[in-house]
């Protein structure tokens, strides 16, 4: 499957899907504005509680082509992160307190300089979470990396969008659930997910469809009893992230006729105490070409920090930053929605 | 307006509440008791979901199916569980015809020399 950008889709241009998730019909029309709910509840402007996780996005290049992913990664994508880039990453964070560094993609460990900035970051004394898909460990030349990351502490939080393997193939792919599974075992073999270690495991679950994800905690306790009856694998915790309706899984919505209902459902389970927690409050995103964003999704709506803060990397300046107006659209319901999501599941 | 040439239509589910308008009090009971039974319980709000799964395919409503298929999905249960859940109503529906067949052989023996 090629990404959207590589077949030219009219989806992969970012003003037509925030003029999609906005305007696609009347009903989708008439919807509440995400500023109006925020405005409701005094949240209005949305400000940051302070920055403390540094998440950089160092390239769409992925091994895999998920039909719901919201960077439209691939192998066709070619954004790669540079050195250059990486070291004024490296350079804003000597600088400063943040103490979580979040490294995403794409398969973040296709840069090529990835080994050398985790080792760089390793030694700031930060903390490192590299956000994987699995499989791309069951590679060849990856597959000396869950030992180099276990070296150095990194926590590792992986994609497994269900416990069973229809589900999962069904996202990401014919295959990807019993790869999945062979490198959980490898990660569990090298200490991975064991409580005894400090090596943290995380597995992330996403619905695969139109439909909000269930509770956090409940799911699991299903994934931990599934996991380990089925494949004897353990894991640390689970989040579960809602689907922001943009790029491919807006595609999805759209040729599915789900898109109107989503929103709908989107809108109607925004929740005030998810609001207060949403991660744009406490990260920030660095895209592969060094713009600042509030988030990933906002990164990949190429909506840039905004209000008089730095929007390049080589401009940080954290005080600014932290003084920022978070910039919002009609996607940020999917974040509030519920029981909430961000990157580290749930908010509520 | 118009009526509906079909007799389902997926957008009435969202007008059920209008059902008050013709007798709320009514209404009110019904969707006060009806909150009340799928609260977390002696039952998890969750088990009840499934349980509502099932029973919808037993009394064929396909409002009450398109709702607890998007419930029991958003309570995180597989197609397998979901569709275990279908053939219990369909075990029980099944059954209830078949057991009436020892009526029917009681029937053949009373009539029979």
């Amino acid at each position: 499957m090629k990404s959207l950008i590589a077949q030219s889709h009219s989806l992969s241009d970012p003003d037509v899907q925030i003029d999609v998730i906005n305007n696609h019909n009347d009903k989708v029309k008439s919807l509440d504005k995400f500023e109006k709910k925020l405005d409701e509840i005094g949240l209005l402007p949305l400000k940051p509680t302070g920055i403390e996780i540094f998440q950089i996005n160092v390239g769409y290049m992925c091994n895999m082509t998920c039909k719901h992913c919201h960077v439209d990664a691939g192998p066709d994508r070619k954004e790669i992160m540079t050195k250059e880039t990486l070291q004024y990453c490296l350079d804003a964070l000597t600088d400063s307190d943040i103490q979580t560094v979040d490294l995403t993609g794409g398969a973040p460990e296709m840069n090529p300089y990835f080994r050398w900035f985790v080792d760089e970051v390793s030694k700031l004394g930060k903390h490192i979470i590299v956000r994987s898909n699995l499989t791309i460990l069951d590679t060849r030349k990856f597959e000396d990396l869950p030992q180099f990351m276990a070296d150095r502490g990194v926590e590792i939080t992986c994609s497994l969008p269900f416990y069973s393997k229809r589900r999962t193939d069904m996202q990401r792919g014919e295959g990807t659930y019993d790869k999945s599974m062979k490198v959980l075992k490898i990660l569990n073999e090298i200490g991975y997910g064991k409580e005894e270690t400090g090596l943290q495991l995380n597995l992330v679950y996403n619905p695969v469809g139109a439909f909000l994800p269930p509770d956090q905690e409940s799911l699991r306790e299903d994934y931990k009893e599934r996991l380990w009856n089925d494949h004897g694998i353990v894991f640390n915790d689970l989040f579960t992230i809602t689907n922001l309706p943009i790029s491919r899984y807006l595609h999805f919505l759209v040729m599915s006729d789900n898109l109107e209902e989503y929103m709908e459902k989107l809108i109607t389970s925004f929740n005030p105490s998810a609001a207060m927690g949403v991660m744009c409050r406490n990260t920030i995103s660095i895209g592969w070409d060094g713009s600042l964003y509030d988030c990933d999704f906002n990164q990949m709506l190429k909506i840039k920090t905004n209000h008089g803060a730095p929007n390049h990397i080589k401009n940080w300046d954290l005080k600014k930053l932290n003084s920022r107006e978070i910039v919002v659209n009609q996607h940020c319901f999917g974040c509030t929605a519920g029981a909430g999501s961000s990157c580290g599941g749930a908010v509520t | 307006m118009t009526m509906e040439k079909t007799y389902y239509n997926p957008a009435d589910l969202k007008k059920f509440g209008n059902v008050g308008e013709f007798q709320k009090e009514l209404a009110d009971k019904f969707f006060d008791y009806y909150g009340t039974v799928f609260a977390d319980s002696a039952l998890s709000s969750r088990e009840k979901s499934l349980i509502a799964l099932a029973v919808a395919h037993a009394v064929q409503c396909p409002y009450c199916i398109d709702a607890y298929t998007e419930e029991s999905l958003e309570k995180g249960y597989s197609e397998e569980q979901m569709m275990e859940a279908v053939h219990v109503a369909t075990a029980i529906r099944g059954g209830a015809s078949l057991v009436h067949g020892v009526q029917m052989m009681n029937k053949v023996d009373k009539l029979s020399m």
